[in-house]
């Protein structure tokens, strides 16, 4: 393999990582937070939401718009790192 | 001034902004018309995106959607904004980095072959003209209720404006006014929501306000109070769902899915100028988004306590003059069943006097909440934009379908630049007309089918999408064959179980107790099993095929978006 071949699939390797720990968290607080684990977090009130209630409508969106902005921060440096960027 | 006056002048005002805009960005090139010229800024394009994306249904229909389903409205709000993650992290800087004009460009190029460039013409087309005559209709409706003109005037109105810049401007003239519509829908929806938020619980941030206390020094909690008020009259607990966990998780993902293979929202991100911008504006674009999408949900709170406290038990002669007005309208109605003169708003259907369409919540909110005319005004206003975007939206994607993908493609493939050009402004222009005339006509299973644009979506494009990128070895044979089966599953069980089809069948027939709106999820799983399976018995892609998977993994050297 030539160098550029290897710094491209070890770029890819790192990028592959990000997307699972981001698409775990992403699944956690909507699925898992706002469906499956509903009833159980229902149980904890924060003000007048009922956390898995508030979880479904609210905070699965506010987590879904940091994700993206954390996958961008965390690839910029990436694209840095492998001299990807321009 | 009157709320007619108000709509006029602000109706008016918009409009003229559009066309201005409209002028002002005509496209010359193809390179113009399907990609606005390839270097839109990430913040203009994640505003189009947003306005692009938020049709009338999320402006006028989705908080009323939540405030009769409660908990199970849910799955539109994770659906409908969690796929803006799958877009951003598995589709969208890829796409940018590939570099061409539309989807089925990519699936065309990617499985290097004509038919499944076919496939995924005739799906794109079958999801947007789907989506289409759902938003003309929404204009129509707009105009008849707020500027009582007809319906079918109202959506020959709508063509009109629409025709205009999509015709002229192509996606450039589309980025720009998306961007404008974007402002006056944004601030159309928030101005009533902050006002009422404010009445209601003395917060001006409807987000919070949805979980505070209300305003009438009870102390009481506005949810809890919702939830009392629910079961007393023999509904669900407000917070509580009543569908089946299996089937909320299928319709979530389903939509998400969906939402991340909707060709018209894949195709903005082909109009920035690097894969950096194009990872950026999807960011941009949800946050936007979620502004609407958080307060939707305080929105439907607000107006169902509001709309309770107002019409239960109450005398029918005691009802304010908004009550009569939308009673005209036919989306309210009142059957003195048991003749004392009183409203009997409940869950049993025998005694159920009062029957509420959902686009009442946000159209007649303002109305209920007694807020000036001029806020009236602006949600006839925003709820023109949302629809006029997103119709322009999918008219590119189905005018780019015809010019790009059919004609240069695959049957004149040495079209000059200027006659596919007039090709897409035919294509756009003959792509209003019949969106116009379902407008008008609505067959009965517009509104049955636009949700399920979603599952076609999912069951159809992401799967190989998400495999031409993320696996090397896909070749065509396995990712058409996955689009077919996919698509074919969708179709069979949405047409068996909406329209009766194949023997028809009730909700205890689903299979695995999933709806027909869920049921994308399991069609995209057969599309993804299907793919890899036939993939072991047939060849591996040529080596230049997996040279371009390998090339689009990495960001740089993007550079712009062409045809060629």
């Amino acid at each position: 393999m030539s160098e550029k071949q290897e710094k491209a699939t070890a770029y890819w390797k790192e990028n592959v990582r990000y997307l699972f720990i981001l698409l775990a968290i992403w699944f956690v607080v909507s699925f898992g937070a706002g469906i499956l684990f509903k009833d159980a977090l229902d149980s904890i009130k924060i003000g007048g939401f009922k956390l898995g209630f508030w979880f479904a409508q609210q905070g699965s969106i506010y987590v879904f718009v940091i994700l993206i902005f954390v996958y961008v921060r965390l690839m910029n440096k990436l694209d840095k790192k492998y001299g990807y960027n321009e | 001034m009157s709320v007619q006056n108000w709509t006029y002048i602000l109706v008016g005002l918009t409009f003229a902004l559009y066309i201005g805009i409209a002028i002002y960005s005509r496209a010359g090139s193809t390179k113009d018309f399907y990609v606005a010229g390839g270097g839109v800024s990430p913040l203009a394009n994640g505003m189009a995106t947003a306005a692009d994306w938020m049709s009338a249904a999320s402006f006028i229909s989705m908080a009323g959607i939540i405030s009769f389903a409660g908990y199970d409205g849910s799955v539109y709000l994770m659906g409908w904004t969690g796929g803006y993650v799958l877009l951003a992290l598995l589709l969208a800087p890829y796409l940018r980095k590939f570099g061409k004009f539309t989807v089925p460009d990519f699936i065309g190029d990617r499985y290097y072959s004509k038919t499944a460039r076919i496939v995924a013409v005739i799906c794109a087309l079958i999801v947007s003209f789907t989506y289409v005559a759902g938003q003309m209709r929404g204009v129509g409706v707009v105009f008849s209720r707020f500027l009582q003109v007809d319906i079918n005037t109202g959506v020959i109105i709508g063509m009109i404006i629409v025709l205009f810049y999509a015709v002229l401007g192509g996606m450039k003239g589309i980025t720009y006014t998306q961007v404008a519509q974007y402002c006056v829908l944004i601030f159309a929806f928030m101005v009533p929501a902050i006002f009422i938020s404010i009445q209601m619980t003395g917060n001006p941030i409807p987000q919070l306000g949805m979980g505070s206390t209300l305003n009438d020094g009870s102390g009481t909690f506005l949810l809890d109070k919702l939830d009392g008020l629910s079961t007393e009259l023999g509904f669900n607990e407000y917070t509580n769902g009543s569908k089946s966990l299996t089937d909320v998780f299928a319709i979530t993902l389903a939509l998400m899915v969906g939402t991340a293979g909707l060709p018209h929202v894949i195709v903005r991100f082909f109009t920035v100028k690097k894969v950096k911008d194009a990872r950026k504006s999807a960011g941009l674009a949800l946050l936007l988004i979620a502004i609407l999408y958080t307060t939707a949900p305080a929105v439907a709170v607000f107006a169902k306590t509001n709309l309770i406290n107002t019409v239960s038990n109450e005398e029918y002669s005691s009802m304010p003059v908004w009550f009569k007005n939308w009673e005209e309208t036919g989306l309210l109605a009142f059957d003195d069943k048991n003749a004392d003169g009183k409203i009997q708003y409940v869950a049993d259907k025998e005694k159920n006097e009062l029957t509420i369409d959902n686009d009442i919540m946000v159209l007649a909110n303002p109305e209920i909440a007694d807020l000036p005319a001029w806020v009236i005004a602006l949600v006839a206003a925003g709820g023109l934009a949302a629809a006029l975007s997103t119709a322009a939206g999918l008219l590119l994607v189905i005018s780019a379908s015809v010019s790009h993908d059919l004609v240069k493609k695959v049957f004149n493939p040495n079209i000059s630049d200027k006659a596919e050009l007039w090709v897409a402004r035919g294509a756009a222009t003959v792509a209003v007309a019949i969106a116009g005339y379902f407008g008008i006509n609505p067959p009965g299973f517009v509104a049955a089918v636009v949700a399920l644009a979603f599952g076609l979506a999912a069951a159809s494009f992401f799967p190989a999408i998400v495999l031409g990128i993320f696996y090397k070895k896909m070749n065509k044979e396995g990712a058409i064959s996955g689009m077919v089966v996919g698509i074919i599953l969708m179709l069979f069980y949405m047409t068996k179980f909406k329209f009766g089809w194949f023997g028809g069948g009730t909700e205890a027939d689903w299979w695995f107790g999933i709806s027909p709106e869920g049921f994308g999820s399991i069609a995209m799983i057969a599309n993804f099993i299907v793919a890899i399976i036939v993939l072991q018995f047939t060849p591996e892609p040529p080596e230049d095929v997996q040279e371009i998977v390998e090339n689009i993994r990495i960001p740089s050297g993007a550079g712009e978006a062409t045809g060629h």
